[in-house]
């Protein structure tokens, strides 16, 4: 079996570590990961508990998959109550670092209580320890990472650390490791901070040994490969372009999100897309992308290195800042870009550098400063709030100032720190929010694509992408294109999505690969790696049950049905722009059809009928 | 009459060198269907994947058709993904 059978339980409290084995009856409802790390986490959490209290519990994860030879097969999961939603939280991450923790021997880390004092767990293979962080409290994920591998003298330990925004509170840190890759989402770093907890360092030199039947895995993975290889998407589209290909894909579409949703299409989206990463800068010569770069194991490389112009303005005087550094994802681009108005490839490449720096979700944030542009220039964020500085749309000195005050805690940072709900509620205008279960949007328009508005509003972590990617069949045509302002099917769609991403997050692998595998292609893998005979449908079954138990977590911390809405202004206020122009969203059309298909009542409580179908 | 014609990722090399942004203008007959710029401009069919004009997407079957206007803006992608 793909699983080590084994989970390190750490009682920050107590500063107590134990061993136990994987409970492998879970293992076989929920596979690993996101499934089954929230299975723990509904068991032993109680739901109405303080996100930043020590009744939460913070686990980091890994999947039956992770360490192994898969293509992609590096993921490992935070899962955890999120301080921001309210909701489970669960936030995925690539790099390195989750095949070290697997390959040290661990499936899963349970982090329960909170330290006394700031604290950090080394995991060398089979010898655990928590050792005192008084001497990287206080520094950004970059500079604790250098000193800690300073202090290990171990180059290869791979290290997934909190910066500073979630020392102080922000209520969207993320977890970082490899310097640039991070858990991004629902304010998970600021659990880990809330606990006193700096950072898990890793070092594994088992590997991950006990396939079940190592030939047929060999064979299973290979032929993965191949179909990577020769789909068009995974084998020359995201290594070349990353998913900032999509710049350009959805704004000619008319479904980009623009300056704080107010708009359908950002008049500099191609100045910030994939494509002009590519082009030679007028100022240099050279392009922002330096190269393209790969997490373990990954024969994708979708991830973007990039460099900004040593003259420019945000790092003129900062020689930190020149090397090649983790580049703009599609998600950072259109935050930290088109919602803010802002064309500047290079502040927004720089802004992207500091939410790694320190930790901070590149969405939220650039989420969260528009809505302060636009209350801004309603005059009700004044120049006295901000400590002087101009939020006006486009303005990339204010973008970067919003960065570096978030990044350290200080001035006008406190209130973006907050998120975009609870700053719009501080100004009076919680209208203004472009959130869902407080959590701001990512990079599509829901007035242009219809599904992704109920993917939204239906999601268990508040508006996310990553929950049910309807934008693939709506806007890409993968697996097949559907029209993306009706309303039909929408319901089916959101749901096949939702639970098949499900799988996907619980497996250890990266859900890009879907962009060109389907769970028919994920089954033999698995099922060679480990017993319990896994099939497409087991998975698609598996897929249904985390979601309804990730449903009945929420329903229980007070998140029902009446919260799965969207703002106003995507409900009432027409698209401005492109093929939508006229359109608001219907979720009002679609939410009934989904809650019928998904067995629940008309007010979205999952029904005991479902629950027993599902063995929940 | 004229149109937009805009190539994206990989295809972008296959327009004009002197072209901005990805985009060039050019003259094409009143009657002329996306698939007859598509040949125009030497994008190999299957490449040709997403197919937008003004934003909505041209089903495989329409792009024999003419159904290009004056001015219209004809957006081409290789099959691409992202997230
Ligand atoms: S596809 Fe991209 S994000 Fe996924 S594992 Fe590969 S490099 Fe990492």
């Amino acid at each position: 079996m793909a699983w080590t059978n084994k989970v390190m339980r750490v009682n920050l409290t107590e500063g107590k570590i134990t061993e136990e084995p994987l409970n492998m009856e879970w293992a076989q409802q929920y596979l690993g990961q996101r499934g089954l790390a929230t299975k723990y986490l509904v068991e032993e959490v109680d739901p109405t508990c303080d996100a930043l209290g020590p009744d939460n519990k913070f686990i980091v994860t890994t999947g039956p998959l992770t360490g192994t030879m898969a293509s992609t097969g590096g993921r490992y999961s935070v899962v955890t109550k999120s301080p921001l939603t309210g909701t489970v939280a669960c936030s995925n991450s690539g790099g390195y670092f989750g095949a070290e923790l697997k390959a040290a021997g661990w499936d899963m880390i349970i982090f329960e209580g909170k330290s006394p004092k700031p604290v950090y767990l080394y995991v060398h293979d089979d010898s655990v320890q928590l050792m005192d962080a008084g001497d990287i409290w206080g520094k950004s994920v970059w500079e604790a990472d250098e000193i800690l591998h300073k202090k290990h003298q171990d180059a290869l330990i791979k290290i997934a650390l909190v910066g500073r925004s979630a020392e102080n509170g922000c209520l969207y840190s993320a977890v970082v490791n490899d310097l640039h890759r991070a858990a991004g989402r629902s304010g998970v770093g600021t659990v880990m901070a809330s606990k006193n907890l700096k950072a898990v360092v890793a070092r594994g030199t088992k590997g991950v040994g006990n396939i079940k039947d190592p030939m047929r895995f060999l064979q299973a993975t290979e032929e993965g490969k191949r179909v990577l290889r020769e789909n068009a998407v995974t084998g020359e589209g995201l290594p070349k372009y990353g998913t900032q290909v999509l710049m350009n894909v959805i704004n000619e579409s008319g479904a980009m999100p623009t300056r704080n949703m107010r708009e359908t299409q950002f008049e500099g989206a191609h100045k910030i897309s994939g494509e002009a990463m590519h082009e030679p800068r007028a100022s240099d010569g050279q392009p922002n992308l330096t190269t393209n770069a790969a997490c373990f194991g990954c024969t994708i490389a979708c991830g973007r290195i990039s460099t900004v112009d040593q003259g420019h303005f945000t790092i003129k005087n900062k020689p930190e800042y020149w090397k090649a550094s983790g580049g703009l994802e599609y998600e950072a681009a259109w935050s930290l870009g088109s919602d803010n108005g802002v064309d500047d490839l290079d502040a927004i490449t720089y802004a992207n550098f500091v939410c790694n720096e320190d930790g901070i979700d590149p969405i939220s944030f650039g989420a969260t400063v528009a809505a302060a542009m636009e209350l801004y220039e309603m005059g009700v964020i004044t120049n006295e709030h901000t400590g002087g500085m101009a939020y006006n749309f486009g303005s990339a000195e204010a973008l970067v100032h919003g960065v570096e005050m978030v990044a350290a805690g200080e001035g006008f940072g406190r209130d973006l720190a907050l998120g975009s709900r609870r700053m719009c509620e501080k100004y009076g205008h919680p209208e203004l929010s472009m959130t869902v279960k407080s959590q701001e949007f990512p990079a599509y328009d829901p007035r242009g694509i219809q599904g992704m508005g109920l993917a939204y509003a239906t999601s268990n972590r508040g508006a996310c992408h990553l929950r049910g990617y309807t934008v693939a069949s709506e806007i890409l045509g993968i697996p097949e294109k559907t029209d993306p302002l009706a309303t039909e099917g929408k319901a089916e769609l959101v749901k096949a999505f939702q639970d098949a991403t499900a799988a996907f997050d619980s497996s250890g692998l990266c859900v890009f690969t879907s962009f060109a595998w389907t769970l028919d292609d994920v089954a033999p893998q698995l099922d060679a790696a480990c017993e319990g005979g896994w099939t497409t449908e087991k998975l698609v079954e598996l897929g249904e049950r985390i979601w309804n138990m990730e449903r009945e977590f929420n329903r229980l911390a007070g998140v029902t049905g009446k919260d799965d809405t969207l703002p106003k202004r995507l409900l009432e206020e027409a698209a401005n722009a492109g093929p939508a122009q006229g359109k608001v969203n219907e979720l009002g059309k679609m939410l009934p059809e989904y809650y019928k298909i998904r067995g629940w009542t008309a007010d979205g409580v999952v029904t005991d009928e479902t629950k027993q179908r599902l063995g929940l | 009459m004229k149109i937009t014609l805009k190539l994206f990722a990989t295809l972008g090399d296959l327009l004009p060198a002197e072209s901005r942004e990805n985009a060039t203008v050019v003259e094409v007959p009143d009657d002329a269907t996306p698939n007859q710029v598509i040949d125009m401009f030497k994008v190999p069919r299957p490449m040709a994947h997403l197919v937008l004009i003004n934003g909505g997407y041209v089903a495989p079957e329409r792009r024999e058709q003419p159904v290009l206007a004056e001015n219209d803006v004809l957006a081409i992608w290789p099959p691409v993904a992202g997230g």
